[in-house]
């Protein structure tokens, strides 16, 4: 918080900005200000937001939460006051939630999602929605309906995604944080991209009411910020069982209780890096686990060997659940609605027009492994393996407290570089894990790696059991640096 | 091998029309796909090995909302409607 006075606001990370606002060094009004006059500046160039809310109902909560620092100054909420961007496939209700695809172009929600209710509780300021690969579908951001997020670190090269305008908008300074949706990965690996923490929850963490499911056994909302420190900030702010969504974890958590070790025993799966990885990203992954090993902490081996099939297990599982939940997209009760000369037509031109290729393909590729004939050979058999993936993370967790590895086997790649399906898929082959385990696992930067003049972000990778979240905090800040202030 | 003629039925299944020009890249990258898939097959997975320990969540049917809290709000989103009703194509003919 030292240099917190020589930053200009929207430089600030979310505990920075709760304490200029609350010592009166700026006022809600010129924190959000100096966030959208760089938002407005950038993002003709970036694409990272889909819409700004500039209107009466976000003024008047700029003026509700600067009432409320006023009023109750260090009692208020963290969040209050601070501008967060928010992914578009979150509902706020009244407001567009398009999921970056023409078949919700002009979709307008109608209620709030439980984290949106919960931070509008906390007297956050939502500036707008940020643009994601359609529906959630991609590594890049390339497949938006509405055009491609740049990186702003290298703006030849993609941001990451499928939370690419939600990392590009922070990573930008022009917001103080922002929430996107991790499936495989689609928090973790924009945040490696683009140096920021990226931070996926225990599955049931947080409420997915109100998030446009992609994969619904997989989904989980979660935080990119600029520190780690913020991450926890706004997973505490957003967490917790919700009677809206029965996945959530129930208050009595079944999850064993962890404390946090003073002695980290982190887990690395060597066996996972052998091939494949950028020569040096992988030089930063060994600097920071030096690093960790400087501050007392222990390294040691885990075995993994189901790990190298979790993509195979993914792109099944995914798939099936995309196409399931997409079926409710047919042009009757909302969203984009073509029609034709039968009731068959209108379902069909609507799903046609309404969805791009990538989401088609998924589409597809899931009817296909649940079709007859197939699910036995797919569906059931990646089902089989994740249960046996789960086990083997379990057993591991006997031995060491965290897992590591990096986020991504290489930097930010540039537009276009992965036009064929499976190199782009192969992107997530670190990421996918957790989802599929439904273990809560961060990414925190690591340094970065020089391409053509240009210094690109890369992440490292922590997993922990299921319900030790804090644990990811707690070894995230040995990465950074920071020091996590506990009890709050 | 998967043909135009896989790739056709599968869309006609999943509601969608792929145009004749992108068939034949469709089928390709699916075939892309599901080599790269296919190395499950070669994963042993323990027979009998319990799947994931799934569990129903219920709640009590009760604390409704007001009755028509919701329904301008969703009758807004509506592409066509009567009143408060959806209005759609008729399904059943009386020829």
């Amino acid at each position: 918080m030292t240099d917190a006075g020589a930053k200009r606001p929207n430089e600030l990370s979310i505990t920075e900005a709760a304490s200029v606002l609350r010592s009166g060094q700026f006022s809600v009004r010129e924190l959000f200000d100096a966030c959208f006059a760089t938002a407005e500046a950038r993002n003709s160039e970036l694409n990272a937001y889909r819409e700004f809310f500039i209107d009466a109902e976000t003024d008047a909560a700029i003026d509700a939460a600067q009432k409320r620092l006023d009023t109750e100054g260090e009692k208020a909420p963290m969040l209050c006051g601070v501008p967060l961007a928010i992914k578009d496939n979150i509902l706020i209700e009244g407001r567009i939630a398009s999921a970056s695809s023409k078949i919700l172009e002009n979709y307008r929600a109608t209620y709030d999602a439980t984290v949106i209710m919960k931070l509008k509780a906390e007297g956050a300021i939502f500036i707008g929605r940020t643009n994601m690969d359609e529906f959630a579908m991609g590594s890049s951001t390339e497949h938006s309906a509405f055009g491609a997020t740049k990186n702003p670190h290298d703006v030849s090269r993609v941001p990451g995604g499928s939370s690419g305008g939600s990392a590009a908008a922070v990573a930008a300074h022009t917001v103080i944080a922002a929430l996107g949706s991790d499936t495989g990965g689609s928090i973790r690996q924009p945040a490696a991209h683009c140096g920021l923490v990226g931070f996926k929850p225990t599955y049931g963490s947080i409420s997915r009411s109100g998030l446009m499911a992609l994969g619904s056994s997989l989904d989980q909302i979660g935080p990119l910020t600029k520190t780690v420190a913020d991450a926890k900030i706004l997973f505490d702010a957003i967490q917790g069982n919700d009677t809206l969504d029965s996945t959530t974890i129930p208050a009595e958590s079944p999850y064993e209780k962890r404390g946090t070790p003073k002695v980290f025993r982190v887990g690395v799966p060597y066996h996972l890096l052998d091939s494949g990885i950028d020569p040096d990203l992988r030089a930063n992954f060994d600097i920071a686990l030096q690093k960790i090993k400087e501050q007392g902490h222990e390294i040691v081996e885990v075995n993994l060997p189901t790990s190298s099939y979790a993509l195979a297990v993914y792109y099944v599982i995914m798939p099936a659940e995309a196409s399931t939940n997409l079926s409710r997209f047919d042009g009757m009760r909302y969203g984009l609605a073509k029609r034709g000369k039968t009731l068959l037509d209108d379902y069909v031109e609507t799903r046609t027009e309404g969805f791009g290729e990538e989401v088609q393909r998924r589409i597809l590729l899931g009817t296909f492994v649940l079709s007859s004939g197939y699910i036995d050979a797919y569906y059931r058999k990646a089902d089989a393996a994740r249960a046996v993936l789960t086990k083997e993370y379990d057993d591991a967790f006997e031995k060491v407290d965290v897992i590591a590895f990096p986020t991504t086997p290489s930097p930010a790649f540039k537009f276009g570089e992965k036009s064929d399906p499976v190199s782009m898929y192969l992107e997530d082959i670190f990421t996918v894990t957790a989802n599929l385990t439904g273990m809560p696992a961060i990414s925190v930067p690591m340094g970065t790696v020089m391409r053509e003049g240009k210094d690109l972000s890369t992440g490292i990778h922590f997993t922990a059991p299921k319900g030790a979240d804090d644990l990811l905090f707690t070894i995230g800040a040995a990465i950074t640096g920071e020091t996590l202030l506990h009890g709050h | 091998m998967a043909t135009s003629e896989d790739v056709k039925k599968l869309a006609a299944l999943a509601r969608i029309s792929v145009p004749e020009g992108k068939l034949t890249r469709f089928a390709e990258e699916f075939d892309g796909i599901l080599k790269y898939v296919s190395q499950l097959e070669e994963l042993q997975v323990p027979k009998g090995e319990p799947l994931l320990p799934y569990t129903n969540v219920f709640r009590a049917d009760a604390d409704p909302h007001e009755k028509g809290k919701w329904t301008e709000k969703l009758a807004e989103q509506f592409p066509a409607r009567e009143g408060n009703a959806l209005s759609v194509k008729q399904i059943i003919s009386h020829d």
